[in-house]
């Protein structure tokens, strides 16, 4: 079997059989505890500088940010946003309660399709699970209300993120992942986790950086100001 | 892949008399390090974050075997499949079986350098699989049949005019007369063309940057979404990792994450940073039915516990490639196998040996930049320096290197001897090229003032001023 073949010859080199149990406990313990390495400052700050800091990091990426006070304002910033932008007014959405809470009646013009993004589809509309201000990165891990198509296929990618689940490093977003999706799924992660930072973008022509080479060439993040303490 | 590096020398030759490639060279070298520079001046900790990078690594090496089967056994868990592979035959069938048996027609790929190594396209073209290359520079290079000249942009070696010239010769459907006014207009060309292929695709194919052992996930990074795209859309996933691709933890990898980009492109994080852990559950919308991880091991392993298991740190960043000033000149098609630049001069000895891959270690001028830059602090010209002593002890390197290595090393043990010649020499020296300061040609030394000027000697020996200088208490 090659597997033993790799493992013998992987201790052979480090001069020892399989590890004794004591050590054994000991990596276990680790992955246990899985121990952060030190976490650079610039995310450590107020929330308003916080979420501040997302936003200008989402823009530095060629991303754009639009802050709404409250979840009802959401379906009139897409319309708007898809106005601005000469858009057509279908968008594939993901089929997550807090959007399908959202009051889509009063913009009738805006065709919704739940369910997973489609080629043909220009636009989708996603459920942002979390922000992290140290990069202006988006994490968005797959389950049924919020398909990973949706993330990739469409030209214009909207996400809706509420400002409270805004973090400052990546692994305060880890935290939150493995407390309230993996722990209930006996600590396996959804099987796709995206961390997105800014439109797809290519500069494999003469290295020279051009914006949606294969997966959205816009990014457009909906802010709900929902975080109280992050009201600057 | 076949390798060509036993003709270092005469491809190094063509490389720096090919006038296109000189343009492309030209054009990209400055970029890389100006953007890597400015990425690292934002981020204090980042010097910091090099040494735990390093340690991260050193421990799991240390602990390879655990990972390993704890990974294994993760996937596992959450309904995927790993395929232990020890060498490119084992990996190439391995990949040939779950595409066969998943009926594939055609295949996806995002960007792999472990794919390289196995030369999977060909195989499976032999076996009437159709690949197709998505990352745009990859896609460019398959069809010009071409390989990568760069671990992350593989394209590095061509200018605007070669991919138009390349499109109009590939997409014959599209009218011959049309004009690329922009780099855009080549974007846009292959984005149309390659969504239908990542529609069609049966199985796609990725690499993988990471691997966790904690969540048996694959991670991989890209810019263009093509990876994520090729992962989530055909039935089946194949994963391609090595060995030394593992790390224990989510944090773990997270440290590491913050190094790489900065390194490489001089982005903070790329784009897209994707984890999959296994194939789609049961309420999922989207996303493939199989996941398969191919772990290929290809003489890795027996490079732990050498003078070379530092090598296996390595995350695969280019930074060592864009700051060395030999890759600079020459380009990674000199090198004339999967790796280039610092990094591949020490690992393609290792993993094709040093008798097919001599030269490389031997193209350096120990600058020492390639280590000044190693998110992963890997002491490149040390190893570089491990593989010329291989080479020499084996009686690889030609007879008049050795005759020569002899006859220094004979003066070099005998320090009256050698400095009673230097001195010698450096009066001639200095005597003859009063006039002129240099020397474009000398006796006995043809070849190396083919290419430069030998600056004559002041006269004295460095011996010598330094003992008048100590004499006189200036030192």
């Amino acid at each position: 079997m090659s597997k033993d073949a790799i493992l013998g010859a992987i201790r052979r080199g480090l001069r020892r059989g399989p590890l004794p149990y004591d050590q054994d406990l000991a990596l276990r313990v680790r992955l246990e505890r899985h121990p952060r390495h030190p976490i650079p400052a610039r995310s450590k700050v107020a929330r308003p500088a916080q979420i501040a800091l997302f936003q200008r990091n989402v823009e530095k990426e060629f991303g754009t940010v639009l802050r709404v006070a409250d979840a009802a304002a959401v379906p009139a910033a897409v319309a708007r946003y898809l106005a601005a932008q000469n858009l057509p007014s279908a968008l594939a959405i993901a089929p997550h309660p807090e959007l399908q809470a959202m009051p889509w009646g009063e913009h009738p013009l805006i065709a919704l399709r739940e369910g997973r993004a489609q080629a043909s589809d220009a636009v989708s509309l996603q459920h942002g699970y979390a922000g992290i201000a140290e990069t202006g990165t988006l994490m968005l891990p797959s389950a049924a209300e919020r398909p990973t198509t949706l993330n990739i296929l469409s030209e214009t990618e909207i996400v809706v993120l509420r400002a409270s689940r805004i973090v400052g490093a990546y692994e305060e977003a880890w935290d939150l992942l493995r407390a309230e999706l993996a722990a209930p799924a006996g600590g396996m992660l959804p099987r796709n986790v995206m961390l997105v930072t800014g439109p797809s973008r290519s500069a494999d022509i003469e290295s020279v950086l051009e914006l949606g080479a294969h997966g959205p060439r816009r990014l457009h993040i909906i802010l709900i100001e929902d975080d109280p303490a992050a009201l600057g | 892949m076949l390798a060509t590096s036993p003709n270092f020398p005469q491809n190094a030759r063509r490389a720096m008399a090919d006038a296109s490639l000189q343009k492309a060279m030209a054009r990209t070298r400055p970029m890389f390090p100006a953007r890597r520079a400015a990425a690292v001046a934002a981020l204090p900790e980042f010097e910091a974050l090099r040494e735990t990078g390093k340690q991260i690594k050193d421990h799991t090496l240390a602990n390879l075997d655990f990972y390993l089967e704890t990974f294994a056994a993760n996937v596992e868990r959450a309904g995927g499949q790993v395929h232990w592979c020890s060498d490119a035959d084992e990996a190439r069938a391995a990949v040939l079986k779950i595409c066969q048996d998943a009926g594939a027609r055609t295949v996806t790929k995002g960007k792999s350098m472990i794919s390289e190594e196995l030369g999977i396209n060909k195989h499976l073209e032999a076996h009437g699989i159709a690949p197709v290359e998505t990352d745009l520079g990859e896609y460019i290079l398959q069809l010009r049949d071409e390989p990568p000249s760069h671990i992350i942009a593989p394209a590095f070696h061509l200018n605007r005019e070669d991919w138009e010239a390349s499109f109009r010769k590939a997409h014959t459907d599209l009218p011959a007369d049309r004009v690329f006014h922009e780099r855009r207009d080549i974007l846009t060309e292959a984005r149309t063309r390659l969504r239908e292929k990542f529609l069609a695709a049966d199985v796609g194919i990725t690499g993988a940057n990471f691997l966790i052992a904690e969540t048996g996930s694959s991670v991989i990074v890209t810019n263009e979404g093509n990876g994520d795209l090729t992962q989530t859309l055909p039935r089946v996933h194949i994963a391609l990792a090595s060995i030394e691709k593992v790390v224990p933890t989510l944090e773990d990898c997270t440290s590491l994450l913050r190094l790489l980009a900065r390194s490489a492109t001089g982005q903070d994080f790329s784009v897209y940073t994707t984890f999959s852990t296994g194939p789609r559950r049961a309420a999922d919308l989207d996303g493939p039915a199989e996941y398969h991880v191919v772990m290929l091991d290809n003489g890795r392993s027996a490079m732990i516990g050498t003078a070379f298991q530092d090598m296996l740190r390595c995350i695969r960043c280019a930074a060592c490639l864009n700051h060395c000033p030999v890759y600079g000149t020459v380009g990674g098609h000199s090198y004339g196998w999967v790796y280039s630049g610092p990094m591949g001069s020490v690992l393609t000895p290792g993993l094709i040996g040093v008798d097919q891959a001599g030269h490389l270690p031997n193209a350096s001028t120990f600058c020492g930049k390639c280590e000044s830059v190693c998110p992963v602090k890997i002491p490149l010209p040390k190893m570089m320096r491990h593989w010329r002593e291989r080479e020499f002890e084996r009686h690889l390197s030609p007879a008049t290197t050795r005759a020569g290595l002899r006859l220094w090393g004979w003066f070099a043990q005998r320090p009256q001897a050698y400095r009673l010649l230097t001195r010698l020499m450096a009066r001639t020296l200095g005597k003859l090229g009063r006039k002129k300061g240099r020397f474009s040609s000398l006796p006995f030394a043809a070849s190396w003032t083919e290419g430069r000027d030998l600056p004559a000697p002041e006269g004295d020996t460095f011996f010598t001023r330094y003992a008048r200088e100590q004499r006189a208490g200036r030192v």
